[in-house]
Formats: C-alpha cells, structure tokens, sequence
C-alpha cells in the first residue's frame, strides 16, 4: 500500500506571535514550531496502516528547508521516506495553490491512500484535505475519527452535528484525521537513530499563482481585565445587572 | 499549581548550538514523554511514596533502558551526550525517576555488557531494555558506604556453585527487581553475581519512610546461603575496580541529571517571580530576587559546559573517573543549591508539592550524598591535582 501523509510546519502552541513589518504576515523571526496537532494523527494513522498492510510511507511537506526537523519527527515515528516541495515563500501560499502542487507531487509518486490532518493549527481554513482530493480525482473522507482500512477501501466514522456518520470508499482515497482517531506514539530514541538513515528530499514544488491573498492580519484586541462585583449570595443581583447591561450576555 | 507544562530550558550562552540534531531529538522526546506522561502524576507518587511501574513499558518504548548499549543487544546505540541528555530530562520530573534509568542502564545493564559472557549478554540484555526485566545494583552495605571494599558479603564456592552470603542497603529499585547485580568477597577478589530475585534466600525488603526520593523503590538485600550456578558469576570484571567502573558511569548521568532538576526549579522560581505581584509589582522586579536568579542562571550555565566537555570527552575515550568525579560534585551541588534558593523564592508555596520545587530539594538531597558523596568526589578530585590520595 502506498501511503503518503502531508503536514504542515506551525508555531507552537505557546508561541507568541508577531505580525511582520507588511502588516499581512506573521514574523517568523524567533517563532518556534512543531507539526500541526492534527497531521501528528495522520503521521500515526499512516504509519499503523503501513504496520497493518506493509508498504511504505512518505510525509510529504511544502515548507522551508529547515522544516526537515519536523520531518525528522515524522521520520522516527516510522515514516519511510519524506519529501520537501521548498518553497521559501510556502508561508504565503493559499491553501489552492499548497493543494495543487502537493497534487503535483503526490500524483508523481503515486498513492492508495492520502492522510492530512483535519485542519491546521495556524490558519485554521481546513482547505487542504479536500482540495487535494479534488484536484487528484481521489475519494474524500473529512473529519475521520475511526478508521477500517482494506487494500481495496474501507470504512470510516465521522463525528457530525446530528450523530456518528459510517461511510464506505473505495481506494483512492484522501482522509483527513479528527480528535480521537488514534493517540500518536513518541518518537522513541531507536526511531530516531533510524531516522537519521532515512532520506528528506528537497525538491522545487509546482509554481501556482495565489486566488487568495492575505491584505492584512489584525491581532484579536487585548481582552478587558475581569472585575469583580461582590461576594456571596448578596452579589447576585449586581453581576445579573453587569451581565445585563455591561456584557450584554444575558 | 506548578507550571511544568509550559517549561522553558534556560540556554543563556544558546548551547543548543553545540548538540547535534539527534541529541537535540532524544532530549526533546524524553521532554516530551516525562512533560505528557510523568509530571502530572509525579506529586501523587511522591505523596505516597510508590514508583509508577505501570510506565515502565512506555519508558522501554521510548527507549531510556541501556539507550548507549550496542543495537544488537535490544539497546538504541546512543552516543555517551544524547545519554546525559536522557538522564537531564528524566530528573527534570523527578531524581526518582532518572534513578530507577540509571540503575536499569549504567548499574545492570552496563556490568552485563562490559563484564558479562557472550550468553549472559543475550539473554539479560534485550529484557532489560525492553523492561521486561527490572534490575538492581547491590554493592553499598549497612556498615560500607564510601567505603565498599570494606564489604562483608561473601561468595564461597562450592563445585560448579557458588554460595552467596551478606546484606546490602540502600539499594534502589531491590524490592522491584528479577535480578540483582550482587557484588561479594571472594577468594580471588570481589566478583560480580547475576543473582535472580526468586532464589532461594534472597529478600528485598523495602526501607520507608524516607523524606528524599519517595517516588523511587529503595530496598534491603538479604542473602542467606544463596546459591548460584557459576555461569550467574560475572566473568570479565574483577576487584573493586570492577563495579567502581559501573559507578562512573551512573555518575556521570547523575552530573545530567542535576541540571535537569536545576532547570526545573529555575524555570518554576522565575515564572513565579515574574507572576507574583508584591508591593504592586512583580517579585522578579526587585534587587534581591534578581541577584538569586542571576547567580543560579551563571551556575547552572557553567554546570551545562561541564556536563557537555565531560560527556564529549567520554565519546572520544578521553575522559577519567576523575571527570566524571568533578561534573557529579558540581553539578549536584549546584542543584541543590538552586532548588534552595528557589525554594524560598516561591515563598510559602515553595513547601507546597503543587509545586516542583520542594519535592527536587528533598531528592537532591539524596543525590547529593548517593554515587559518591560530595566530600568523596572531593578528594578523588584532590588526588588527581595533587597525585596524593587523602582517603585514609
């Protein structure tokens, strides 16, 4: 089976972040990161499915170069090989243009299965997923939480408004990874000495002009310091007014 | 409550420079395990005084068992610094828990590998790094501390046999353990045994009440003619030289490890002190707090640069139990000075185990007395500057 999982560099979760001197992107400078918390699912999902029906994994990334050091996580949780479409402005790419040249790549390399995360952390548009499956004619299942993986399909559960939706698909197939679809493992020390014999490749990803361009970033303003009305049962009535009139919540 | 989740290294002088992609991975795994898996049950088992076996699986999945010895006998083939890193992680959570590593890696699995037969390699060492087997080091005695060759436990042999007599103290992880790394007096010197746990004679009762490492098994070791076949005896490793080199290289983990606890209680006093508003401002904006944090921030970067040229001349061959003698003296000290100061910097709450830092002075004050005490490391470093031993 050939399995390919896509991730995405993003600030950690602690990270304090600053917009750049254009006023439309984030100030990389200084700012740590780490896989985005959903692709970590599908670097776990990809590596079971691999333990389960053999055959190999690649992560694949459109990303800086020296965001080989996530892939070198990816790598020692049990990934095979990993590829880099380098882009060194992948940060400004709308989630069209990273889906078409990650199509580009995957389309080369060929796949049965394509896992990503559900959405990613930073820009939060949950794009990526589905229009790669559009744009390789795959089979798109969203927001998986359970998995059941054949060599010829599988099925897959999904956490809706209104219950848990089953579905069926064939392979070909583009999954994107939810909360509680599995619990991804460390990278343990015998994975990572692994790792460092396993190849990142580097390679120029398709030119794709951006529909979508970013104008300007705004940081949400400074929330209000609390205040606190009284104690006990006698300030009841002087928070309902706050909330009332003051926060109009109620 | 403590702020281990968001805990950030001091690196004042960005020695992550000098680490190597890999060593900067296995420190960042261990970092991740112990900041997920360890920390927020690591106040209970203090509490209670009881080690949590149940992660002893995901520690051998992780791979901290022996991670130096050779792919072949079930280990990672680390490097002697990605070692250290692993053992600064480990005691970043708690002495108790980097301990029971060290004793499983340096203090068993390491005697087996250096002194050990061709079969006792395979059949001990692929169980212990995948915690199947838990092992204990059984050298120091009720009456032989600083001291071991003073011993008074005895190994006679008799035909293929050998008969095995003594108590030892303070021996962690004994009560846990399959199988003991038991040293003894014999005719031809001390020799090493692989004593199994079940055999006949042999008890680990555990030794309570302790204020220091609660989260770690210590134990008794009583043998009453205990008899072993001669294949358990350890061929390789004669003379007190023998398990003094199995203590070198637990001690020099332990020299990581008390940068791991440093960091630890660092990090906690100086968000702390950052947060905690006295006279309408933070206490960290004060002369006093400033000059405590400051010095702690020079120490425990100079232990940092003692730790890594130790650990880089370990992996070159060029390193002496008197280097390892001097990193272990500092850097525990320096620990237990850190987790001092930073006891008090945290006001009444420092006594709190919501807090990290009473529970890393209470350990460090084991540490600092374990593996060589303070004094003892004193004078092996007295004797390598002045060629005259000061022991006796």
């Amino acid at each position: 089976m050939k399995i390919i999982a896509c991730v995405k560099r993003v600030p950690t979760t602690e990270a304090q972040v600053k917009i750049g001197a254009d006023g439309a992107s984030i100030d990389g400078a200084g700012l740590e990161s780490m896989l985005s918390f959903y692709d970590d699912l599908a670097i776990e999902e990809a590596v079971r499915s691999r333990e389960k029906h053999g055959g190999e994994v690649t992560v694949l990334t459109l990303g800086p170069s020296d965001c080989s050091k996530e892939l070198r996580e990816a790598l020692a949780k049990g990934a095979d090989k990993a590829t880099i479409l380098l882009d060194p402005s992948w940060a400004a790419r709308d989630a069209r243009s990273t889906a078409k040249a990650l199509a580009a790549k995957i389309q080369e390399l060929g796949a049965d299965v394509v896992f990503c995360g559900r959405v990613a952390t930073d820009r939060d548009q949950a794009s990526v997923g589905t229009l790669l499956s559009s744009y390789l004619g795959f089979a798109c299942v969203t927001d998986v939480v359970k998995l059941e993986l054949t060599p010829t399909g599988g099925t897959a559960q999904r956490e809706t408004e209104a219950g848990i939706e089953t579905v069926s698909f064939p392979v070909p197939v583009v999954i994107t990874c939810d909360k509680g679809l599995n619990e991804p493992r460390f990278a343990g020390l015998k994975g990572i000495m692994a790792a460092k014999k396993k190849t990142i490749d580097e390679v120029a990803p398709l030119a794709v002009e951006n529909a979508v361009v970013v104008q300007k970033i705004e940081l949400p303003a400074a929330r209000k310091a609390g205040r606190i009305v009284g104690e006990g049962a006698g300030a009841v009535p002087a928070l309902m007014e706050a909330l009332r009139n003051e926060a109009k919540v109620l | 409550m403590g702020s281990f989740a968001n805990f950030r290294q001091l690196d004042y002088l960005g020695l992550d420079d000098q680490f190597s992609e890999d060593e900067l991975m296995v420190r960042d795994a261990v970092r991740s395990w112990v900041t997920e898996r360890y920390l927020p049950i690591a106040m209970e088992h203090f509490e209670n005084g009881t080690f949590p076996m149940e992660l002893v699986p995901e520690l051998a999945e992780l791979g901290v068992f022996g991670p130096t010895t050779p792919v072949e006998y079930g280990g990672a083939g680390l490097n002697s610094v990605a070692y250290g890193l692993i053992c600064q992680e480990l005691e970043r959570g708690d002495s108790g828990l980097r301990s029971f590593v060290s004793v499983q890696g340096s203090l068993v699995m390491w005697p087996i590998f250096a002194y050990g037969s061709e079969e006792q390699k395979r059949r001990w060492l692929p169980q212990l790094a995948s915690g199947k087997v838990i092992g204990c080091f059984g050298l120091t005695e009720p009456d032989f501390g600083s001291n071991p060759g003073g011993m008074l436990t005895t190994a006679v042999k008799k035909g293929d046999e050998w008969v095995l007599n003594g108590r030892k103290m303070w021996i962690t992880n004994g009560t846990c353990s399959q199988v003991s790394v038991v040293w003894a007096r014999t005719s031809e010197g001390i020799r090493g045994f692989l004593v199994e746990t079940g055999t006949p004679g042999f008890s680990a009762p555990e030794q309570k009440h302790k204020f220091s490492l609660r989260a770690s098994i210590t134990s008794e070791l009583v043998l009453q003619d205990v008899v072993v076949k001669d294949s358990a005896r350890l061929p390789g490793g004669i003379g007190l030289k023998a398990p003094l080199g199995c203590l070198t290289q637990a001690r020099y983990g332990i020299a990581w490890g008390g940068l791991g606890a440093a960091f630890a209680c660092f990090d906690e006093a100086l968000q702390y002190s950052k947060q905690r508003i006295v006279f309408d401002k933070p206490l960290a904006g004060f002369q006093i707090p400033q000059k405590k944090l400051a010095d702690m921030a020079t120490q425990i970067t100079m232990a940092q640069l003692l730790a890594l040229r130790v650990g880089r001349l370990k992996d070159e061959g060029k390193y002496t139990p008197s280097h390892v003698s001097m990193a272990k003296r500092n850097n525990v000290a320096m620990a237990l000075d850190v987790a001092r100061v930073c006891r008090d910097m945290l006001g009444a709450n420092g006594i709190s185990l919501e807090y990290q830092v009473g529970r890393h002075l209470c350990n460090l004050e084991s540490v600092i007395t374990y593996e060589g005490t303070h004094d003892i490391h004193t004078l092996a470093i007295g004797q390598e500057v002045t060629g005259l031993p000061a022991y006796r």
